[in-house]
């Protein structure tokens, strides 16, 4: 690990001063913040990432690690525990797709360690970003190139890749967050601002270093989850390699809004599969107004693949994806509230 | 195996380890020491280390560390606490499992001066006197090890599990524990003892 210095954020603006000192929200900005740690130490060990500088921010906590749950919504705060959302008795009756997304994300270990606010900022687990022996990885070294599109690319996107990077999200709590409408609260040089969740990451593109939209030094600072009858019926199915302790090969975070057998909305979000955090909205349009049974889920999961792009070695990831969306579907529908 | 080598002079590698690492961590606690000596140690300090105090099964310790050392390096090559044990240093095998207040967490993903003002917890504070915690004994009675590596990291994840209430049954056990891998493979064993010490530490007392 290369050589750095370690401070603790007394205040929340002291830490946003500190971090907008990077030039720029990459991957190789020289001064990072850290929650649990448990993304970017991994990442400093295996010398992807390089800060001069860590303002650690979990001494905020007694300001942003807290869950409330009203009638209006949810909201949480960015220092919360994985471990303590998960096994909040209002987020498991009332959000179960948060809860399960947490739930079966990483070990319990980590779970007491990740803070929200880390998590749905965690990097990809692409061998090649992970492994700097590979001198080409557009998002490690913009301009270098993507070892992986020509490489070993089992564990890589179908969707929203791009010439420069087929990265996946390996995340879990994010497709809860964005089939729920989450909003994103961040605090900034210049105060606090909302986001959609839907605008928080980016698409790769030609830029796969700049990963979300976040200014240099923004620190997120909470989530809120509006409230909704579908919230109830929501679900999240992970298939993985190994039963637990896995990241998603394909999963997918649903919630229906359900008028008897007939779908009013259904919300579609899918991981392991995306280079971002992934709505299916034509897999949702294609189920509004239509009675769900087998055959429509199974429609709807060919939808939310219609516009995949497979490599070497991924082009599983298409009918097992297809298959998760329609078993989550059936599932949800199958819940008894 | 452990106490006697083949000539059987009662040298051991946990004696030697812990010899070698008390006597590195002494150098600071003596510095400390010496007034007069403090403005020097903070040139040093400035350089090569930053001072950490952290509380480790009841006791205070106070170090001079770089930045970069992370929980588990200090507990093992500071402190000579070489029961938690280093295995991928990846934060994927569990082998390095603490309880940092009171919650199990991976020692080797955890930086020294960021566990300051907490509370951790080892293998080593888990023992009351010389009477072994009922999941140490329950591993012993079950079987639940072969080499061992594993087994501080898998003791202490088990612990934590009961007090989190979801060790009741096997597949809840085998879920709450799938961050310690034993390549070992005695993952049967390793249940059973957790389902052992379970039922022992979730049981109504008897009436005296």
């Amino acid at each position: 690990m290369r050589p750095f210095t370690y401070e603790t954020a007394t205040d929340a603006p002291e830490a946003v001063r500190a971090a907008a000192a990077s030039a720029d929200a990459h991957v190789r900005a020289p001064v990072q913040l850290i929650g649990g740690g448990t993304t970017l130490l991994d990442l400093m060990k295996l010398d992807v990432m390089r800060p001069e500088r860590l303002v650690d921010v979990t001494p905020l906590y007694a300001r942003f690690g807290r869950i409330e749950a009203t009638p209006q919504g949810l909201r949480l705060g960015a220092l919360v525990r994985m471990s303590e959302a998960a096994e909040h008795p209002a987020i498991a009756r009332d959000y179960p797709v948060v809860a399960q997304s947490l739930a079966q994300a990483a070990s319990a270990q980590l779970r007491n360690m990740a803070r929200l606010g880390g998590n749905v900022l965690q990097r990809t687990r692409c061998n090649y970003f992970r492994d700097p022996s590979y001198s080409q990885c557009n998002k490690r070294d913009p301009g270098s190139g993507c070892a992986a599109i020509d490489g070993f690319n089992r564990l890589h996107a179908v969707l929203g890749t791009s010439e420069a990077c087929i990265a996946h999200y390996s995340g879990d709590f994010a497709q809860a967050l964005i089939a729920l409408d989450a909003t994103v609260e961040v605090l900034g040089r210049q105060g606090p601002r909302a986001i959609a969740f839907a605008d928080l990451h980016r698409l790769p593109g030609r830029t796969p270093h700049i990963e979300t939209t976040l200014e240099p030094g923004e620190l997120i600072t909470g989530f809120v989850v509006p409230a909704g009858q579908w919230t109830r019926r929501s679900t999240y199915l992970k298939v993985r390699d190994r039963e637990s302790y896995a990241f998603a090969l394909a999963s997918a975070a649903v919630a229906l809004d359900m008028d008897g057998d007939t779908v009013r909305h259904a919300r579609i979000a899918l991981g392991g599969v995306a280079t971002v955090p992934w709505r299916a909205r034509e897999a949702e349009a294609l189920l509004a107004g239509r009675t769900l049974d087998e055959a429509a889920a199974t429609e709807a999961g060919r939808a939310a693949f219609a516009h995949a792009v497979v490599h070497q070695n991924n082009a599983y990831k298409v009918p097992l994806g297809q298959a998760t969306v329609a078993r989550a579907l059936l599932a949800a529908q199958a819940m008894r509230l | 195996m452990e106490g006697t080598d083949h000539a059987g002079r009662g040298f051991s590698r946990r004696a030697f380890l812990e010899t070698g690492t008390l006597a590195a961590a002494a150098v600071p606690l003596a510095a400390e020491a010496r007034p007069g000596a403090r403005a020097m140690d903070e040139a040093v300090a400035a350089t090569t280390g930053v001072p950490v105090m952290l509380r480790i099964n009841g006791g205070e310790h106070r170090l001079t560390l770089d930045p970069r050392t992370t929980l588990l390096d200090t507990l093992r090559e500071h402190l000579g606490l070489t029961g938690a044990k280093k295995g991928c240093d990846q934060g994927q095998c569990g082998a390095c499992t603490v309880h940092v207040d009171g919650r199990r967490a991976l020692a080797c993903l955890t930086l020294a001066v960021a566990a300051q003002g907490k509370s951790v917890t080892t293998i080593e504070g888990l023992a009351q006197g010389g009477t072994l915690h009922p999941v140490q004994q329950a591993f012993i009675d079950c079987d639940a090890f072969q080499c061992g590596y594993c087994t501080p990291g898998q003791i202490m994840s088990a612990v934590a599990l009961i007090s989190e209430g979801h060790a009741g049954n096997a597949a809840d056990v085998c879920e709450g524990m799938s961050g310690n891998l034993c390549r070992c493979a005695a993952y049967p064993n390793i249940v059973a003892a957790v389902e052992q010490a379970a039922r022992e530490l979730t049981a109504v007392p008897k009436a005296a």
